[in-house]
């Protein structure tokens, strides 16, 4: 036993002393193996670290102080147990709110996808058949693309800013435009109204998210093959039958995963424009808050820190659930290869 | 008479010949005049929705060259005289230069630190096998599924134990984390479709991991990366969130988007519209340009999250 270690150690130095890589514990596969693991620990050290110490620990968090009554400004408070969501079934304001965050959760997916999948169609297939080919896109479907695009490399910021100006009743663009053609009996007080606002909020989104539609659905429908619009036309189909029978089954995942993340951007990103655009941040009269901006009050402005984090817990929920019904709606029996 | 024989009564009586015609030649010119009522419509359609693109757009733009009194007696009109002065008051006096720089203090370094620590990650997770690769790989990609204003009560307190609350570099580290799920995500799809004969070659020649990393294996991954940069650097530099609820300690430090929120509040007050709208046109004229230039590859690359 002995001097069979002694053995394999003279081997050892006797390798290396010839130099690395001829042979010994360098070229083994131990070795290679723990050069390896060294090489996976050094690249994801750091990226794990940061990941866990600013998204996975707070996510975390946010469960435990969902169950106390801490305030967020001192550093103690105690555990009340589920008190904080019991305070929430009796909150008429989280009720408004997630009612609010609902109307936006069906209508944002309804009227942008809509709109996405009309001004796709009438680019991709809408164009006359010029050119002997089945199924042409208008002329400028390029420029069309670029254009529709625009709001969506701008920040929601600059969005939710310009669009305040417009509703603004004085001088903005929106009843400029209606007094300019003599409909100036339907200009309204648009962000002021409580029965206005979330619809104005709404239509903001649906401006903002058209133009990502429109491209994505554009690429879905690009890639279905041209012989098939042949077919159907040569079989006399109306453009009407073609959309709902041949593109839209066709493009069905992207128009999915598109309707998810409108769905995501109803509860999630209407914070921005509910916090810049609106009167006090959801008002007037509450008419227009939405569950990410009572959480952000609730924590930073009412120093309820506690109370603020079962808000997010819930909407977590409501996230989840959403996705399951999006998830479970749309899966098809059969795949279409093509 | 003629629907009881119509096959008969076409070929022979002249009254037929129009039916007949009507029945399997009118898909034709039935086709084409639908086509190009159709065609008409939904090119107004399409105009419609492109003037309701740009037109707010334009209208900023306009307004911003106006005087305040202009826009609130005609928001309609054209400027009558071009008061460049309104673009240099925004500029210096409402502090949106400042701004500016700020947000690119913050966000050049962390695109840059997402694109290295994502392809790091996601090249590790998609072309090594040890044990925990799959749990990593799902850790990140749960990420993405939650909102991030969940998390941003103990996010915030996290930040302030650490005392980055307000520094750029807090906001740099935070941007980097939250943009890893998505990055890690994508770039892991695209180092699993390319081909792994090269990087085998180069370590036969002696190359050390690290090494077939960044001088083989990155350099093939660029299509990928230039949309997830795309894709990362319009999502940090429109970031709202995270600024307004970790860096609001000092308003000089304000981040553009920030900046912008807190100038339409104070430009309202001020009665400054020219002011506000000079600045939005400031801020969004950039981004125009470089979209406009690189319009494929930002199409491509906001779109690329979906389309995977």
């Amino acid at each position: 036993m002995a001097t069979d270690s002694r053995v394999v150690a003279d081997e050892t130095t006797a390798g290396t002393a010839k130099g690395p890589g001829v042979g010994g514990f360098a070229a083994s596969r131990h070795y290679r193996t723990f050069v390896k693991y060294r090489f996976i620990a050094g690249f994801l050290a750091f990226p794990l670290a940061l990941y866990g110490v600013f998204v996975i620990s707070p996510f975390f968090q946010t469960f435990y102080y969902s169950l106390t009554d801490w305030t967020g400004y001192s550093s103690d408070f105690a555990f009340i147990g589920l008190d904080n969501f019991g305070r929430l079934l009796e909150d008429g304001l989280f009720w408004k709110a997630l009612g609010h965050n609902l109307v936006l959760l069906v209508c944002l997916p309804l009227l942008a996808l809509g709109l996405g999948l009309f001004f796709a169609f009438m680019l991709n297939v809408g164009g006359r058949h010029a050119r002997g080919e089945a199924a042409a896109g208008v002329r400028g479907s390029h420029i069309y693309k670029i254009v529709y695009f625009f709001p969506q490399v701008l920040s929601v910021a600059i969005i939710a800013v310009l669009w305040g100006n417009i509703y603004n009743p004085q001088g903005g663009l929106l009843n400029g435009v209606l007094n300019a053609v003599g409909l100036s009996s339907l200009e309204q007080n648009w962000l002021g109204d409580p029965g206005l606002a979330l619809s104005c909020v709404l239509a903001v989104m649906v401006w903002a998210n058209v133009g990502f539609y429109v491209v994505l659905f554009s690429a879905a429908m690009g890639s279905i093959p041209r012989d098939i619009y042949e077919a159907v036309l040569l079989d006399g189909a109306s453009r009407m039958t073609t959309f709902f029978r041949i593109t839209l089954p066709l493009i069905r995942d992207t128009v999915q995963t598109g309707w998810v993340y409108a769905g995501i951007m109803a509860l999630e990103t209407c914070f921005a424009y509910v916090h810049i655009m609106t009167v006090n941040q959801g008002g007037p009269n509450y008419s227009t808050l939405v569950l990410p901006v009572y959480l952000y009050n609730k924590a930073f402005r009412d120093g309820q820190a506690g109370y603020a984090t079962a808000v997010g817990v819930a909407l977590l929920l409501v996230t989840m659930l959403f996705a399951v019904v999006a998830m479970g709606l749309g899966r098809r029996r059969d795949r279409i290869e093509f | 008479m003629s629907t009881a024989q119509p096959a008969e009564m076409s070929g022979t009586t002249p009254a037929g010949v129009p039916a007949a015609s009507r029945a399997s030649a009118g898909r034709s010119p039935g086709s084409r005049s639908e086509g190009r009522t159709l065609g008409v419509f939904s090119q107004g359609f399409l105009v419609l929705w492109a003037c309701m693109a740009a037109g707010p757009l334009l209208w900023a733009a306009m307004s911003s060259l106006k005087t305040d009194g202009q826009i609130l007696e005609s928001p309609w009109s054209l400027p009558t005289s071009l008061n460049w002065e309104n673009w240099v008051r925004a500029w210096n006096g409402a502090h949106i230069g400042e701004y500016t720089l700020n947000s690119l203090v913050v966000v050049i370094p962390s695109v840059l630190g997402t694109m290295l620590l994502g392809s790091m990650t996601a090249y590790v997770l998609a072309r090594f096998e040890f044990p925990g690769n799959r749990f990593i790989y799902y850790l990140f990609v749960g990420g993405m599924t939650f909102p991030v204003i969940m998390a941003i009560v103990p996010l915030f307190f996290v930040m302030k134990n650490l005392s980055l609350l307000s520094t750029p570099h807090g906001l740099i580290l935070a941007y980097i984390a939250y943009s890893l799920p998505f990055t890690t995500f994508f770039m892991t799809a695209f180092f699993r479709t390319l081909p792994g004969a090269i990087a085998e070659a180069a370590m036969i020649d002696g190359a050390s991991h690290a090494r077939v990393f960044f001088q083989v294996m990155l350099p093939m991954a660029k299509p990928g990366l230039v949309s997830i940069g795309i894709f990362n650097f319009l999502g940090q530099w429109n970031q709202y969130l995270l600024p307004i609820a970790l860096n609001t300690e000092d308003p000089d430090k304000a981040l553009l988007t920030q900046g912008l929120a807190t100038l339409a509040v104070s430009q309202g007050y001020k009665g400054d519209w020219s002011g506000l709208f000079a600045g939005l046109t400031i801020a969004t004229l950039p981004v125009l340009v470089v979209y406009t230039v690189f319009q494929r590859q930002v199409q491509a690359g906001l779109t690329s999250g979906a389309l995977k």
